[in-house]
């Protein structure tokens, strides 16, 4: 056999080593445990689960605005709103179906987030968190006001659950498992993005916009991008929890929980792939877990990401890496001494 | 033959100050221009207004006779201008190759067909022969945030290289380089200017540096030119001397 | 003509606390770039702290309010830069804003159950009667607010421009290299500003509280306008807070009155948005060029 063979051969094994990756077979093990995680959890603990999913997106889309591409946003629960009414209407009101009003959803939080990403050209960070925290107070205004179209505090009752090629998704279960289906799509989608050079351009963006743009990034087209992107996350995510709680109100969709989503996308790690189901996970469910505390929780889940911030601003993520590579060197040294 | 870079009477005012007051030449294809002048003559300045991340108060700027005076800096880079900056401008979180790969990567193809395209944007034979030839080579996969200041130097002048650019403007690149680094950065340039016909415009603070590379130096000196010429002549010019390398 | 004095007066009272609060936000934000997201919860809290005193310890209302006044000071104004923004302000400005949300919201929630879900009712340091001002009736209470807020912002001016002290402090504030130079103890000055906030605070809880009553929601709403105030006048000066104060106060209660009470709020935020869009150095603020 000759070399050249051989090693393109290798290559070849690198390059497929290359496409599959730890955060792809991590996503995809997780996927199959929580398809099957609920035997025996009951409804409500399946509910749990559910709703930990569907706020991941949105956290996740808080993550590329923010983590990969570092434009501070603090409208994502307005977005999450705007996803979650425009299904809520569409299904009850006009009874289109459930999977063209996820698309209209994704479709118009894509556009808003554009929008959103204009104040982004023009003003530095803190003024823009202001701008995107005024936005939010305003969408939350248009839900509780306008009751004509939204039912103003009373919201819209009675949201149906999707149904998958003639199966209907009522049950908990059922639905769980369609959450892991979307849920898994859309982490898919988002890892080939962050993968791919729109990632990398993301990140020069929030490295350093100014050098970026002597390379040739348009850094406008990005910016307006990461905003589009992590907005529609937030409408698919409002999109699955319209028909996950079939009960929607302005409640969940106020400042303090844009503030809190933003809180959970540091907690897991602001700018790591898996940051926000850890997030989610430290926002959504604990709570559960930690019932007994009652409203407390709230001061807990404070004080965490305080604490955190302190110690490492890199989220619960970064704290594991740290731990992670901290290990390895003493696993390394314990070795026997290879360098 | 028409100059590539062109520069006419271009002014720029922070407030009351000018920093720029009316500054022109121009640039022949193939040739390696130093700028120099003592500290706070405009040269930074300077360089911000012709590549557009300041916006000249007056005057024009033209790329092989077009306008492109106020142009975007992503812009101007993709018709083939490139720079560095005086401070060191690498991205830490990225790998040296990953640094080299988005040097080029916006250069060729849409948007969207980066999106949907090969995660390296076909670049990393690209990205090895700039590493070989920055002498980077076992660097390849550190984050440059990690690399010494030597090191992100060399990386920041392969990344302006990276996308085969026609014109390139350096700012300081000797700039806390050592002597081995200094004599290594001079040769690349050197080797790229005459193999790849690639045109250089330097500002810089080392004489020695600047008079064994440039063809043809400018002399700034509060906001306007003072003299212009051979490295000889200008070092030779009385004005020049009093104003600068009588110091 | 009655009716738009009283709702112009009204809206300058409250105007006058948001000023309080923006001023305090600019102070922090210039010594030590901290947006202080709590800001509304620091205003909320003197009085709630001054209610739970009197509730624990069965205290008259003065030993009551001297006891929740100090504590505030200690806890949030020299304990806030110590523990939450001296180890954050490494990490940058938007980490370091990220901890205050998280603070704000162990205020609230702290207030809530530490205190009340309730709004209790404070007592008024002025009488609750109204006075007739060009046929309008006016409460005795926004009279009080203005005068007292004037007077403290007046007062606080005349330290900032007139004292040693507090020109060190706008030293510090300027240019915190050149006044270290200058052998000004830039970490002192740096305390004091937060130490100022606080005042400002309690200064402008102890005015609000006997009109909306002391509820833990109550900063949501205070920290927000008092943000507005803060870029809508200028991030930079006493002044521009106390221009962007007023107005937001005046604008919020005429929009309350004339334009629709489910929008009120929209008003001062679509002001917030276009002076961000058109003029982002604020009203009163300079213009200042950024170089690469």
């Amino acid at each position: 056999m000759s070399a050249p063979a051989l090693e393109s051969t290798a290559a070849a094994t690198r390059s497929a080593a290359r496409r599959i990756d730890g955060a792809l077979i991590t996503l995809l093990i997780g996927a199959a445990i929580l398809w099957f995680a609920p035997t025996g959890m009951g409804r409500y603990g399946t509910y749990v689960l559910s709703l930990w999913l569907v706020m991941s997106i949105g956290v996740m889309g808080l993550n590329l605005t923010l983590g990969y591409a570092g434009q501070s946003s603090l409208a994502q629960a307005g977005f999450m709103g705007l996803g979650a009414y425009t299904t809520a209407i569409l299904t009850t009101k006009w009874g289109v179906s459930w999977y063209a009003a996820f698309g209209l959803s994704g479709l118009l939080t894509f556009f808003v987030g554009i929008l959103l990403g204009f104040p982004a050209l023009r003003v530095r960070t803190h003024y823009l968190a202001f701008v995107t925290l005024a936005f939010s107070t305003l969408v939350w205004l248009l839900l509780r006001n306008e009751q004509w179209l939204t039912g103003g505090a009373f919201g819209i009752p009675n949201i149906d659950r999707p149904q998958f090629f003639g199966i209907k998704l009522f049950g908990a279960l059922e639905f769980h498992r369609f959450v892991v289906a979307v849920t898994l799509v859309l982490s898919l989608v988002l890892w080939w993005l962050v993968r791919s050079p729109w990632g990398r351009a993301f990140t020069a963006l929030r490295e350093n916009p100014v050098r970026a743009a002597s390379l040739g990034v348009d850094t406008r087209a990005y910016t307006l991008l990461a905003f589009a992107i992590g907005s529609a996350y937030g409408g698919f995510s409002g999109s699955l929890f319209a028909p996950l709680v079939e009960f929607i109100d302005p409640s969940p969709f106020t400042l303090s929980q844009s503030l809190f989503l933003l809180l959970m996308v540091v907690a897991g790690g602001s700018g790591y792939f898996f940051g926000p189901f850890v997030g989610a996970l430290l926002g959504v469910v604990l709570p559960e877990w930690l019932r007994f505390a009652g409203s407390l929780y709230l001061i807990i889940f404070a004080t965490i990401v305080l604490a955190l911030l302190i110690i490492c601003p890199q989220g619960v993520s970064g704290l594991i890496e740290r731990c992670w590579a901290a290990l390895g060197r003493r696993f390394g040294r314990k070795a026997g001494g290879t360098p | 033959m028409s100059p590539v870079l062109e520069v006419q009477d271009l002014h720029k005012a922070f407030g009351g100050i000018k920093a720029v007051n009316g500054v022109s030449f121009s640039v022949r294809e193939g040739e390696i221009l130093g700028i120099i002048g003592p500290n706070g003559c405009g040269k930074s300045t300077l360089f911000n207004c012709i590549l557009g991340q300041l916006e000249p108060t007056e005057g024009s700027v033209k790329l092989d006779g077009r306008d492109v005076t106020r142009m975007r800096p992503s812009d101007l880079n993709r018709l083939g201008v490139s720079r560095t900056f005086q401070l060191l401008q690498v991205f830490p979180e990225l790998s040296v190759r990953e640094n080299l790969i988005l040097a080029g990567q916006e250069h060729q193809g849409s948007m969207l067909g980066r999106l949907f395209g090969a995660r390296d944007a076909g670049l990393s034979d690209k990205a090895e022969q700039m590493i070989g030839f920055f002498k980077l080579g076992h660097l390849a996969e550190a984050k440059a945030g990690g690399l010494s200041y030597g090191q992100q130097k060399l990386l920041d002048a392969a990344m302006a290289f990276m996308a085969g650019p026609r014109l390139v403007l350096l700012d300081e690149p000797a700039g806390g380089v050592n002597l081995t680094m200094l004599g290594d950065l001079k040769e690349r340039l050197r080797a790229i200017n005459a193999e790849q016909g690639a045109t250089f415009v330097v500002i810089e603070h080392n004489m020695d540096f600047v008079m064994s590379l440039c063809s043809r130096v400018i002399v700034l000196a509060e906001g306007k030119v003072l003299a212009e010429g051979t490295p000889a002549e200008v070092r030779a010019d009385p004005a020049v001397i009093e104003a600068y390398l009588g110091h | 003509m009655a009716e738009f004095i009283a709702y112009l007066i009204a809206g300058i009272a409250t105007g006058a606390i948001y000023a309080l609060a923006a001023i305090g936000f600019t102070l922090v934000w210039q010594t030590s770039q901290t947006i202080n997201f709590a800001q509304g919860e620091f205003v909320m809290l003197p009085a709630v702290l001054i209610l739970l005193a009197v509730k624990l310890f069965g205290l008259p209302l003065w030993a009551g309010g001297l006891i929740g006044i100090a504590v505030f000071l200690l806890v949030f104004g020299a304990g806030f830069k110590l523990v939450v923004v001296d180890p954050m302000i490494k990490h940058g400005v938007l980490p370091l804003a990220i901890a205050t949300m998280a603070l704000s919201i162990i205020m609230k929630e702290g207030a809530k159950d530490g205190f009340s879900a309730e709004a209790q009712s404070f007592p008024s340091l002025v009488p609750t009667d109204m006075i007739n001002i060009l046929g309008a009736a006016i409460s005795l209470q926004h009279v009080a607010i203005i005068v007292v807020a004037f007077a403290a912002i007046g007062l606080l001016q005349w330290f900032v421009g007139g004292t040693r002290l507090g020109r060190q402090m706008q030293a510090t504030a300027q240019n915190p290299t050149v006044a270290r130079i200058l052998g000004i103890p830039v970490e002192r000055m740096v305390l004091l500003t937060f130490l100022l906030n606080a005042a400002l605070a309690v200064v402008a809880s102890l005015l609000i509280s006997p009109i909306y009553l002391a509820k833990f929601s109550n900063g949501e709403t205070i920290g927000l306008f008092a943000f507005i105030a803060a870029i809508v006048g200028g991030f930079n000066q006493i002044r521009g807070a106390l221009v962007g104060g007023l107005l937001i106060g005046v604008a919020d209660s005429l929009a309350a009155a004339y334009v629709s009470t489910q929008y009120r709020m929209a008003v001062p935020l679509i002001l917030l948005v276009a002076i961000i869009l058109i003029k982002p150095e604020g009203l009163m603020g300079r213009k200042e060029e950024r170089r690469v």
